[in-house]
């Protein structure tokens, strides 16, 4: 079984007014950075940073990264440049990158020699994945959202050729032209990094990773759903006549391990506080689904009927109608639901799972057993938690909780990626393994 | 109103297109904003009154097949092209709204003309303020904004679209997309080519035009040898709904006149 570390790496600014209970508006794509200090910013970058080193330190066989433009709740806006001095610091872990964001690239060579780059530092220690990114960044790079998905395929095959093909050949597509294709940089791994792909609920992205037997990793999807991904890519592992096993599959979830319950229940509130991802449930910001939903990124291709009703509608009456309806809408004053408890409402059904390291395993044990996934990622250090909360848990989870669930995983048969290879479902030598040491030999 | 106009369909190769028509006389063709063709307004019913009027779902909108190769404006003024092709009209005005007017004055680069009329059209870069981006607002903000105030947009659409109506501006936003992502709703390519069109043109702005600003309609003043503009006070960018009647006699007189000898060169 193959365990990572993640964290969205917040930008965490108490006197911004965009962190913690302030009142102020946090909507989606609605803040300035006219309030962005860059000094802080240096502090949090090389605190995550030292982070991912201790969890290096405590065992994590991966260090996760991902990539979102214009926001607050995640400070990796060039997630391969953090990846990149990763490939230079640590030793052993996996560096796994959920994802580049493929279409937003309009130069995907570049990206090509980035990756490779990075995979020749760390001696071959990268995981690359793509992504289609949200509306957000879509926008943040206005790259056009009805071609999103156009591009994604077409990126995705470019950087394949330029990353096997030998060059100098040319690249004539739809969205990308090349003239001369011939990176002097290569990937460290044969033929390429491996590739896994992250995701929600999208059925094209599971049948796409399905189809390439690329492994899918669910991001903090409610465990039904995700089961129900999984069956999907199954189903499609099926038609394509393979089957897909625990190394297909990748979980992200929240787990945050503490030294007392108290503290635990303190610092796992604090997933949802601060400016989280809005994505999520119990977040303090405000999703605007415009943005989200930007035209085209999913594809809508009917034809429609003749609307009969719009330029009559002020003789009909209709506006008039609306509005008295508007009106009395807001006459009746319905009573708002009670407030709920988001952080016990994502603890029952274990989107949250934040305790003592005796009381987090047999819950990771029950997601183990649910969703039986070969590759999982401890999400922590988010939303308004400290660097002190996430050292302990960091260190609790390298004491006690990551050696049981390899434990766990043994028993239950979970087969990371690095144990069983996606593309053959043969056993992955372990001669395959990267060389570490002379990463250090270089250093010293 | 519905007995006015009959729809029907062209086969262009590049797919259906459907349209609506109505009266008859000299050919005016109506192109719609980038938010749809909200059916026969009453600015077309009063046109009929001695026009034939032709309004098209411009070719990836309403009920007009995706040209799924298209990307950008100009595809869609050929396209335009081939529509007032088969209209196999003797004499023909062609009207465009918003990105409507974008279109149309792409196409009068293209082809002759007997007349233009931009109402609001989007095209040139404004020199000071912006074109509204409707990718960052709501469908409803975006309509909102296009009437002089909300009492005007809530007389037209209700304070709820209809569903349809909904439907309509959310694949219409597709389609804008697809071709107008970027640049948003301008070309600079544009205005170099209008210096040689003769074609008599009114563009019609409404003064708090908040979509497309009023200055725009000075720019395609300055950029067409034969254009006047109209500035109607008060009304927004939906000027043709808003003042209809108005906008209608305006367009009538603009026909009229550039059907005079000597104006367009006989």
């Amino acid at each position: 079984m193959f365990i990572g570390y993640f964290t969205e790496r917040p930008y965490q600014d108490p006197s911004s007014g965009y962190f913690g209970a302030t009142g102020r508006d946090i909507t989606d794509l609605g803040m300035s950075n006219a309030s962005y200090d860059p000094r802080l910013g240096a502090d949090l970058y090389n605190r995550y940073l030292d982070e991912k080193l201790y969890a290096e330190e405590m065992g994590f066989d991966g260090l996760m990264l991902n990539e979102h433009h214009s926001t607050p709740f995640c400070m990796g806006q060039v997630m391969n440049l953090e990846a990149a001095i990763l490939a230079r610091i640590t030793q052993r872990a996996k560096i796994v990158l959920l994802g580049n964001i493929l279409p937003i690239w309009d130069d995907p060579l570049w990206l090509a020699e980035d990756l490779a780059t990075i995979d020749m530092i760390s001696r071959g220690r990268l995981v690359t994945g793509w992504v289609r990114g949200t509306g957000r960044e879509s926008v943040a790079h206005n790259a056009a959202a009805p071609y999103n998905w156009e591009r994604f395929q077409e990126a995705h095959d470019f950087i394949i050729d330029a990353w096997t093909r030998e060059g100098p050949f040319r690249w004539e597509g739809d969205h990308y032209h090349y003239r001369y294709v011939n990176p002097w940089s290569r990937p460290y791994q044969a033929p390429h990094p491996p590739i896994w792909i992250p995701g929600v609920m999208s059925r094209n992205t599971v049948k796409w990773a399905a189809s390439h037997r690329y492994p899918y990793i669910m991001l903090a999807t409610e465990l039904g759903p995700t089961k129900d991904s999984y069956a999907y890519y199954d189903e499609v592992a099926g038609q394509e006549g393979y089957e897909a096993g625990t190394q297909h599959r990748g979980y992200l979830f929240k787990v945050h391990v503490d030294e007392t319950e108290e503290l635990a229940e303190a610092a796992g509130r604090k997933y949802v506080q601060g400016p989280s991802n809005p994505f999520l449930e119990g977040n303090q910001g405000v999703v605007r689904p415009f943005i989200q939903n930007l035209p085209g990124l999913t594809q809508r291709n009917n034809l429609l009927p003749t609307i009969k009703s719009f330029a009559a509608a002020a003789s009909r009456g209709r506006a008039a109608q609306h509005l008295a309806a508007d009106k009395a809408k807001g006459g009746k004053g319905e009573a708002p639901p009670p407030p709920r408890d988001t952080y016990v409402d994502q603890t029952e059904k274990y989107s949250i799972i934040s305790g003592t390291p005796k009381t987090v395993i047999p819950r990771v044990r029950h997601v183990l057993e649910t969703l039986r996934p070969g590759t999982i990622f401890f999400w922590d250090g988010d939303g308004a938690m400290s660097h002190d909360d996430t050292m302990r848990s960091l260190r609790l989870m390298g004491e006690e909780v990551i050696p049981a669930v390899r434990e766990i995983g043994k028993e239950l048969d979970l087969k990371g990626p690095f144990e069983v290879d996606p593309q053959t479902n043969e056993p992955v030598e372990e001669s395959a393994a990267p060389e570490p040491e002379s990463v250090q030999a270089v250093a010293d | 109103m519905s007995d006015a106009y009959q729809e029907r369909e062209i086969q262009l190769a590049t797919g259906k297109v459907h349209l609506l028509e109505g009266g008859a006389g000299d050919a005016i063709v109506f192109l719609h904003h980038s938010w749809g063709s909200p059916g026969w307004l009453p600015v077309h019913d009063s046109l009929a009154a001695n026009h034939r009027v032709v309004v098209p779902d411009l070719p990836g909108w309403g009920g007009s097949e995706r040209p799924a190769w298209a990307r950008e404006p100009r595809d869609l003024a050929i396209l335009s092209g081939r529509i007032l092709d088969a209209l196999d009209a003797e004499s023909l005005t062609l009207v465009g709204a918003g990105f409507g007017g974008f279109v149309a004055a792409e196409l009068a680069t293209m082809r002759s003309l007997d007349a233009l009329v931009l109402i609001g059209a989007a095209g040139i870069q404004p020199a000071s303020g912006e074109i509204l981006d409707q990718m960052l607002v709501s469908h409803r903000a975006y309509i909102e904004a296009g009437f002089r105030d909300r009492d005007a947009y809530a007389a037209w659409v209700g304070e709820e679209p209809a569903d349809d109506v909904r439907q309509l501006w959310d694949f219409s936003r597709e389609m804008t997309a697809r071709v107008c992502w970027k640049p948003y709703m301008f070309n600079r390519r544009l205005a170099p080519l209008l210096g040689d069109v003769p074609t008599p043109t009114l563009a019609v702005w409404g003064s708090e035009d908040r979509v497309v600003p009023p200055e725009c309609a000075t720019l395609y003043g300055e950029a067409l040898p034969d254009c006047s503009v109209e500035i109607i006070e008060g009304a927004g960018h939906l000027v043709e709904i808003e003042e209809a009647e108005r906008v209608a006699a305006l367009i009538a007189a603009h026909v009229r006149n550039s059907g005079l000898p000597g104006r367009n060169g006989g």
